[in-house]
């Protein structure tokens, strides 16, 4: 890629950061220019956070009707997933999951919530409680 | 007291650090050049290792592998590596190195630096920054992917240093134990450039990786118009995100590749170097390309267009194989 063709697409969602991508410049040497953003990127990005957020709306709805509890939306509200909360708490899936019941979660030891909350990077109240809107 | 450090800014977080690192240290080395002789720059793709329910694309080696592969190259390199199961203990020898004045890198998860923006903060717990002072309660960081140094707070560090999971980092703190005074470029070059050449092309035994993993790639996506579309759209994306996202420099790792085969070419003077530089920047703008079209189809609803993709990946995988021979077997003439 030449230099001139560094693109130079910025998003609000960097925060206007920009990242190093090697480029050839004129003299036909790489070197490292900065590029704020480039479309296929942010669509990818965008798409990822879409997803998520899908997910963690669905999993309120179901919380809200009683069929799964706060765990499971602040799993995805965290930007996680099953598999990946069951290795960060050294559970099996299955025993995640188990916790998705709003009954069984509702009986967690403070412990367990202080564990779950942790890898989640959240307190234990907000995991206790509702998201407000 | 505030101490100066000479922060490079980097495309890669891991060679980023590990060049700022040795700069601190007294051994000056650009980042290309420590992913090349590490041989950094490879494909994989692993199917049976789900990220967010998909497959796991990868352009580089595995996470800590660079290191080693430099420090077993270069001669009188060597890396110290610390892990611990307090984060007590974790924080407190961190504090001890800065107190004596000397820069260590640090294995983090993403999500937990409060620096990075909103929309980048994923559970990637693979990434790598440099400490180099304390102030207060306050580290400050050379993080190698911003432009300008940063800092974090004491509480978010060791969150971020003993998050948990997959590549979980346990506090992993390293730092050079011994340092050279001057590499022989002339062994280790070419020496790199065989392993690289050989890992990914004809003599690689491994369906998964190198060309075959591209191929294999090629394969799964023209399937993609057969399965569920809302996962096909999201593959789509992720291959991009996979590829082009922060920390690649650009074409999943090919445009620092090249940027370290010119640096060669100059260094050894050897004109085969200069040409293959160009080779792989051409493969890397190929890349481009194929990030562009992977963008569009996942914004499509009815993907025809797998076809085109996979052609465009097949097209790839045969220039990359036409570069790994011509480089299997390279000596300085």
């Amino acid at each position: 890629m030449k230099k001139e063709h560094t693109p130079h697409q910025p998003h609000p969602m960097y925060n206007g950061e920009t990242k190093g991508v090697y480029t050839i410049n004129e003299e036909g040497q790489y070197e490292l220019s900065r590029t704020s953003g480039w479309d296929p990127e942010t669509i990818a990005l965008t798409q990822a956070l879409e997803e998520i957020d899908r997910l963690a709306r669905q999993a309120l709805e179901k919380v809200k009707q009683g069929n799964s509890s706060l765990l499971e939306y602040y799993m995805y509200a965290q930007r996680m997933d099953l598999p990946m909360l069951a290795s960060a708490v050294g559970k099996f899936q299955w025993q995640v999951k188990r916790h998705f019941n709003p009954a069984r979660f509702a009986s967690l030891s403070q412990a367990q919530l202080e564990t779950y909350a942790a890898v989640l990077g959240i307190e234990v109240t907000q995991l206790k409680t509702l998201p407000d809107d | 007291m505030t101490k100066e450090f000479i922060h490079v800014p980097s495309a890669h977080c891991e060679t980023g650090s590990v060049s700022n690192l040795l700069r601190s240290y007294g051994l000056e080395i650009s980042e290309p050049m420590i992913f090349g002789l590490g041989s950094g720059m490879t494909f994989a793709f692993l199917k049976q290792i789900k990220i967010n329910g998909l497959p796991l694309i990868a352009y580089r080696m595995p996470p800590k592998m660079i290191i080693k592969l430099l420090s077993w190259r270069i001669e009188g390199l060597k890396f110290h590596y610390e892990t611990f199961r307090s984060a007590d203990k974790g924080m407190q020898a961190l504090d001890n190195m800065l107190a004596e004045d000397k820069a260590v890198g640090l294995q983090t998860s993403v999500f937990f630096l409060p620096y990075f923006p909103q929309a980048m903060r994923f559970h990637f717990n693979a990434h790598n920054l440099v400490a180099y002072a304390k102030e207060g309660d306050e580290y400050l960081i050379s993080d190698p992917v911003f432009s300008h140094l940063v800092t974090a707070k004491e509480n978010d560090l060791r969150r971020a240093r003993f998050s948990k999971g997959a590549l979980a980092p346990k506090g992993m703190m390293y730092y050079p134990s011994a340092v050279p005074t001057a590499i022989d470029y002339e062994r280790v070059i070419p020496k790199s450039i065989r392993f690289m050449a050989k890992m990914n092309g004809r003599w690689n035994p491994v369906p998964i990786s190198g060309v075959n993993g591209i191929r294999m790639l090629a394969k799964n996506i023209n399937k993609l118009g057969k399965t569920d579309q809302h996962y096909a759209q999201l593959f789509m994306g992720h291959i991009v995100r996979m590829q082009e996202e922060i920390g690649t420099g650009g074409a999943g790792f090919r445009f620092i590749y090249a940027a370290f085969l010119q640096e060669s070419a100059n260094i050894l003077g050897s004109q085969t170097l200069h040409d293959c530089s160009l080779q792989l920047t051409q493969i890397g703008d190929e890349w481009r390309d194929f990030a562009v079209l992977c963008a569009r189809l996942s914004k499509q609803r009815k993907g025809q267009d797998y076809p085109d993709a996979a052609a465009q990946l097949y097209k790839i995988a045969d220039m990359e194989k036409e570069f790994y021979q011509r480089l299997s077997h390279f000596k300085i003439n």
